[in-house]
């Protein structure tokens, strides 16, 4: 089932948590709302499923207004960060719960019930947990458990805020790879909450980023990562380097250095700011060599795959912080020391608008 | 050999002791003299002392009316506590504190002004009168009276408990389709109920004991409005020492009774509800 949301604004006070938020959710995919804490998408989750109301706009489920039903008239499953799950009820009393509060006539019988909450059960891999009661589960059964029982009334689409907020950094990472094959069997129109990034690409099949109450760009994983459309996402998405410079012919005016980059875009002697991701930055030790700015090595961490180099910036563009990213093979033949003066030159800019 | 199990905290043995000892001599003590003392009756006398009509009349009327107010206590207790703890309004703080008062107030005030309330002539007794409802000089007035000495007790056990109750669950709930009436008594009710159920057990023992706010209102007519407490007291002012002594001990006997079967009650609703695991 599709889900729409028009021109939606709201407000806490003075705090607009949402500004004209206006989205389309396809049927059957796995949306991740992404952005940093307070940005608002917990809030536009919770109007989804009606557990908030918006100051104005509308709510569209199925291409049916919905701004007005309560959530229990809804059909949507929602699972919550601290899972939710009623402690005095055993597993199966949890899972069987939204099918025993149906009224007398929709109403399962007992037996059908316990059929389709082992069937759930097994389907989060959990069956031989029915006995149990939540404080003996860990987490990820906990979040697991809390899926099952949304899933147990069949909702029309599944709302997750922050699954996998609460759990260690192994578990969140087992469950959302099992979150998504879980989306592949059942091809429920899914909407999930995250901050964390690396989690919203990974799992979703399109990326919602939103910053202070607005959509900032809307793409699969691919489209966000790769084209950027704001500076906020751009950041957002991963490390980042960035000069502040003026546009001049063919190339940026950093400080005293030149970065060489055609933008079309741009006329001469805009002011601009371009970002660098840390592995497009070239690390120049040859002085016989032109271009790249300045900066001073501070440190050096070579554990791991890569290496990382921390650096300080010189001249026009000092004490900012650059970091750079560099194969074992290329940290070896550079043969850094901390202290040592260097230059930065990037492989690759994506400018914006100063 | 086995080495005795290292304790973390310091002063068991001396903080046990001296438990043990407060304990005997302000409650064990005092609790076995009045056995004691009864054991001067003979066993056909003591069961003469208390099954005489008026005495079993007394029996009636103060575990009756204890047990009901205690109940009438748990349900606006819990409305009270409720209230307290989920809305804001003015004057919030002002009922809050108002809800100890019942702890605070000389018993015999609050009888007195009880009375006076609703004496056929008072406030709200003139105005019940004509709609021939007598409250004051009567069984209800004990009730009214036990009532309100009770009430602190369920608002402040079921409260925390309340502020602690995640409104996640019921937004759980409602989102799983429940009604509210549901949410409440299949979500919310047995979250509540161990507490509740100490809450009624205090507010229950705090109305079988009560002496100073009944005895103004109760009118204290024969085989209709007499406490048991008040039948001890009429023992004493006859210098019936053992007779005095032989009702408490009945008293004695039920309390313990009724709080052992309340506390099983509750340890059972802990367990159903898994708290303790």
């Amino acid at each position: 089932m599709s889900i729409q949301v028009q021109n939606i604004h709201k407000a806490f006070g003075d705090f607009v948590a949402l500004g004209d938020v206006s989205l389309d959710f396809p049927t059957g995919e796995l949306v991740a709302l992404l952005g940093p804490s307070g940005c608002g998408k917990t809030t536009l989750l919770r109007i989804i499923a009606g557990l908030e109301s918006a100051d104005s706009g509308r709510v569209l489920l199925d291409g049916e207004d919905a701004s007005d039903t309560h959530v229990r008239e809804r059909h949507v499953g929602f699972v919550f960060q601290h899972y939710a799950l009623f402690r005095h009820m055993n597993v199966f009393d949890n899972v069987a719960f939204g099918l025993r509060m149906k009224p007398r006539r929709e109403r399962p019988s007992e037996q059908d019930i316990a059929g389709k909450v082992h069937d759930l059960l097994k389907l989060v891999q959990l069956d031989w947990l029915a006995d149990r009661f939540p404080a003996q589960l860990s987490g990820g059964q906990r979040q697991r458990i809390a899926l099952a029982r949304a899933l147990a009334v069949e909702p029309r689409v599944l709302l997750l805020d922050e699954p996998f907020g609460a759990l260690d950094a192994k578990v969140r990472k087992e469950l959302r790879r099992w979150l998504r094959r879980l989306h592949d069997e059942l091809h429920i129109t899914s909407i999930f909450v995250t901050h964390d990034q690396e989690e919203a690409l990974e799992v979703a099949d399109r990326v919602v980023l939103m910053d202070h109450g607005r959509v900032e760009q809307i793409g699969t994983p691919e489209e966000v990562y790769r084209q950027p459309a704001t500076p906020f996402v751009y950041g957002f998405l991963g490390a980042v380097n960035h000069f502040s410079g003026r546009l001049e012919g063919e190339g940026i005016r950093v400080g005293d250095a030149l970065l060489r980059h055609v933008a079309p875009e741009f006329k001469h002697g805009d002011d601009v700011i371009a970002f660098a991701r840390p592995h497009e930055l070239e690390v120049l030790t040859d002085d016989s060599v032109a271009g790249g700015v300045p900066a001073r090595v501070a440190r050096i961490l070579s554990f791991g795959v890569t290496a990382r180099v921390e650096l300080e910036g010189l001249n026009g563009t000092g004490n900012q912080h650059f970091e750079v990213e560099l194969s074992s093979e290329q940290a070896e033949r550079l043969a850094l020391r901390e202290g040592q003066t260097v230059r930065l030159n990037p492989s690759r800019l994506r400018v914006f608008a100063r | 050999m086995s080495r005795p199990a290292a304790r973390v905290l310091p002063g068991f043995n001396l903080t046990l002791g001296y438990t043990l000892f407060y304990l005997s001599i302000i409650v064990l003590v005092p609790l076995s003299a009045v056995f004691i003392k009864t054991a001067s009756l003979g066993l056909s006398q003591f069961w003469d002392v208390v099954t005489t009509p008026r005495v079993l009349a007394s029996y009636r009327l103060s575990f009756g009316a204890s047990l009901l107010a205690a109940a009438i206590n748990a349900v606006f207790g819990l409305m009270l506590a409720w209230v307290l703890v989920r809305y804001r309004f003015p004057g919030k703080k002002l009922i809050d504190a108002l809800v100890d008062l019942p702890f605070a107030l000389p018993t015999a005030v609050a009888g007195i002004a009880l009375t006076a309330l609703y004496a056929p002539n008072g406030w709200l007794g003139s105005l019940l009168a004509p709609l021939d409802i007598k409250i004051a000089f009567g069984p209800p007035g004990v009730l009214v009276a036990l009532i309100f000495i009770g009430l602190p007790f369920v608002v402040r056990t079921v409260q925390p408990i309340l502020e602690d109750l995640d409104t996640e669950l019921e937004e759980a709930s409602a989102s799983l389709g429940a009604q509210r009436w549901q949410t409440f008594r299949h979500v919310i009710l047995p979250i509540l109920l161990p507490a509740l159920l100490t809450g009624f057990a205090l507010a229950f023992a705090r109305a079988v004991g009560e002496y100073g706010s009944v005895i103004f209102i109760a009118g204290n007519i024969p085989m209709v409005s007499e406490i048991t407490p008040l039948m001890i007291i009429t023992k004493l002012e006859q210098y019936d020492y053992a007779g005095a002594t032989a009702i408490a001990v009945v008293m004695l006997v039920f309390s313990f009774l009724l709080l052992l079967a309340i506390n099983g009650l509750q340890a059972w609703t802990e367990k159903a509800t898994g708290r303790n695991r």
